[in-house]
């Protein structure tokens, strides 16, 4: 059971995307896991075993697979817009047109209606329904599902979608990284199977977490970190990453990467400071599963998981990734050099770390820089310039629109995100001395 | 050009040999593809390089010419082929190719279908995006090409990963033998409607679709077929901005000498009413988008399969 699973299993992490994205849910999956969908707390046990893409519908407290042609927001359509003769010149909008009230739909609910049932009365109770277009009539019953039988479809937590929901929800913790930059940084960098990747990573693991489903559980992520305490890394807990792949993704400070090589004496007091780091490390872990939580109130993301399955068992927790790695993987590190370079690290100073971080590149090796700002990239680029170590730079910022598609009702998204952060790309040459 | 084949892998110690194919820099928008061999030599704007003396150098290194002009010996990436690749068709560029794959969530192991292969591009990074176990199946209808794509895959060392097959996926659909197998398809064609029913029949449970279309006419009908056998339909489109960065100079006019930084040399100016004014030349790193850009590449339309 792992990244390529194409069904759940118990212990499993899931994107619960409710209602076309309205709410954005990570989900360990357990039998005892709940999951408050409007004021239901309902199990999340029919989704274990389930394909990932299922749709499923909320009756009562139970979540089940929805039957037959599920509404959603890109299927609305009516095909006959040119010939259309419907309009709302005669709508007014004044409250009176729905005749259920409230009490009658709380009374349906009592005697056992589905959602569905509930909508169809609120339609047929509609004296407007009937003078709405085709596309109106649509978004009504649209809305009506959303709040009467809200669906929830069980995604896949890769890359992609781990990133997307981040950015929509929650994007100061990746950093305002969007989904097309994180692409880039990927691409500009060429993680590819076998590489050993050195990343400064301090947007809470997206990118550490992207770059070791791209190694595929070969070569090595080194997410490295200034000072004593590792940044943190909870966001990789959320891939349903194999433990091939988590034994390749290791820590190392900075400073041991850039030692020479070591005395026993100092290995001996750098062992130390390893004891000292996992403390750290494992504080940071409860603290921020904490936070995590308070997320879920506030923005829609977390992982209930944290909250819900505390009496679970070993079995279900997510592999452990980010050892501290060893002094011989870092010696062939040393002696290698790494494969590139990916640096998200908008609270340390660009030039100063890249300069330093260079020389433990291959020669040859492309590097990306993710800044949300473009003055540090353009610092470091004009100092990379002038020092010589890197050609082909540039600085890139990507722009993404989407699109609504329709039969004669096509046009650019009305929302779009205006800015996704900049890219610092280049090779390192060889220093000319 | 992959580091599935450990003995290429790029470190400290991996020199060019007779053999290698390297990318040679002369300037960013300027490079080169070139298998180095012993006795051959590059001419260029430069001068004449001779091949000899770039075997046994690091990648990354600087080389001369006899008339002393200079380039630099890269590694190849998919990024870097991408930008020296013989265009025998119109191709993806980084920030389409990057989205591509992220969106179709290719990971190492994916069997990935694609059609139209064209000059390779696209598929030289889903080649490294699937290595070291997976396989991209990549289909033309244009022998020659295909044949031109085949060559240039061996020459790139991704034969292992890819397949180049002859036939026309707008007509007869992709091969029974793959039907329920593919964790993705990409399409690049005129009108991929018509391949819209195979590629569903092709795709495992949830798998991933991907249209690259320029027009939005072919968007337009793309998605109306879509509709049938897939859902979380989206279209997209994605450009790139680049930045030219440099150091500028500047005036800056201030009343006295003193309180003036202090190493730049101040000028003294009289002005009209007789006082002195002191300038000073300030250094700033300063950015700005670059005049030109590519407006349009083409619309990118992605799709899941329905869940039965």
């Amino acid at each position: 059971m792992s990244e390529t699973s194409r069904v759940t299993w118990e212990g499993c992490s899931v994107l619960l995307d409710i209602n076309d994205g309205d709410r954005l849910v990570f989900a360990r999956l357990s039998p005892a896991a709940k999951l408050k969908i409007g004021n239901k707390n309902c199990s999340l046990q029919p989704l274990i075993g389930s394909p990932f893409g299922t749709v499923f519908q909320v009756d009562g407290t139970v979540l089940s697979p929805a039957q037959g042609n599920v509404n959603s927001a890109d299927e609305i359509k009516d095909g006959q817009v040119n010939v259309e003769s419907r309009d709302n010149r005669a709508l007014v909008d004044n409250n009176t047109a729905q005749s259920l009230t409230g009490e009658d739909i709380e009374a349906m609910r009592k005697q056992g209606a589905k959602g569905n049932e509930i909508i169809e009365a609120l339609i047929a109770n509609s004296a407007t329904f009937d003078k709405k277009t085709a596309f109106s009539q649509e978004k009504y019953r649209l809305k009506k599902q959303k709040k009467y039988a809200p669906k929830v479809l069980m995604r896949r937590p890769v890359a992609r979608s781990i990133c997307e929901a981040y950015f929509k929800k929650y994007p100061s913790k990746i950093g305002f990284l969007r989904v097309d930059t994180l692409s880039l940084l990927l691409s500009m960098a060429n993680v590819s199977s076998n590489s050993d990747i050195l990343v400064v990573d301090m947007v809470g693991g997206l990118i550490t977490g992207a770059v070791a489903e791209r190694l595929g559980g070969t070569g090595f992520v080194c997410n490295s970190y200034l000072g004593k305490a590792p940044y943190s890394m909870d966001i990789v807990r959320i891939f349903n990453l194999s433990d091939e792949i988590c034994k390749r993704i290791l820590r190392s400070p900075i400073s041991d990467l850039l030692s020479q090589k070591e005395t026993a004496e100092q290995i001996l007091q750098h062992d130390d400071v390893c004891n000292v780091e996992s403390q750290s490390n494992d504080q940071m872990c409860a603290s921020t599963s904490i936070e995590e939580i308070s997320h879920l109130s506030e923005n829609g993301i977390s992982d209930p998981g944290a909250k819900n399955t505390e009496p679970v068992t070993k079995a279900c927790k997510a592999p452990k990734a980010g050892e501290k790695a060893q002094q011989e993987v870092i010696d062939l590190w040393k002696k290698n050099g790494f494969s590139s370079l990916i640096i998200a690290a908008p609270e340390l100073d660009t030039w100063t770390l890249v300069r330093d971080l260079m020389p433990l590149l291959a020669n040859s090796a492309p590097f990306a820089i993710y800044h949300q700002y473009l003055q540090p990239l353009a610092n470091c680029m004009h100092n990379l310039q002038l020092e010589k170590m890197a050609i082909g730079l540039q600085i890139s910022e990507p722009w993404l629109r989407e699109y609504q598609v329709l039969p004669s009702r096509t046009h650019p998204c009305m929302q779009m995100s205006a800015f996704g952060g900049y890219i610092l790309s280049g090779t390192k040459i060889c220093s000319s001395s | 050009m992959l580091a599935c084949d450990p003995a290429k892998r790029l470190s400290f110690n991996q020199t060019i040999s007779n053999g290698d194919l390297v990318i040679v820099y002369e300037k960013h928008d300027s490079m080169k593809a070139v298998t180095a061999s012993e006795g051959s030599i590059l001419q260029n704007r430069y001068g004449v390089f001779k091949h000899s003396d770039w075997i046994g150098k690091p990648f990354g290194s600087k080389v001369f010419s006899s008339k002393g002009g200079f380039v630099y010996l890269l590694a190849p990436t998919p990024e870097l082929w991408t930008l020296v690749l013989s265009h025998r068709t119109q191709i993806l560029y980084i920030a389409d190719i990057s989205f591509v794959i992220m969106h179709l969530e290719i990971v190492p192991g994916c069997l990935v279908l694609e059609s139209g292969t064209g000059s390779g591009s696209l598929t030289t990074s889903l080649a490294r995006a699937v290595a070291p176990k997976g396989h991209v199946y990549t289909f033309d209808f244009h022998e020659q090409r295909a044949g031109s794509a085949r060559d240039d895959f061996e020459r790139t060392g991704l034969s292992s990963l890819v397949s180049v097959g002859v036939r026309d996926i707008q007509g007869e659909g992709f091969p029974d033998e793959f039907t329920g197998t593919a964790d993705s398809v990409f399409l690049d064609l005129p009108q991929p409607w018509l391949a819209i029913p195979s590629a569903a029949k092709m795709l495992k449970q949830d798998g991933t679709f991907c249209s690259f279309s320029p027009c939005v006419e072919q968007v337009q009908r793309s998605c109306e077929a879509l509709r049938t056998y897939f859902t979380d339909i989206r279209t997209f489109e994605v450009l790139l901005r680049t930045y030219e960065v440099r150091e500028g100079k500047m005036e800056s006019l201030h009343e006295e000498s003193n309180g003036s930084n202090g190493s730049l040399p101040s000028k003294r100016r009289q002005c009209s009413d007789g006082n002195y004014m002191f300038s000073s030349t300030i250094s700033t790193v300063m950015a700005k988008p670059s005049g030109e850009a590519r407006g349009h590449t083409g619309y990118l339309t992605f799709a899941r399969l329905k869940c039965l």
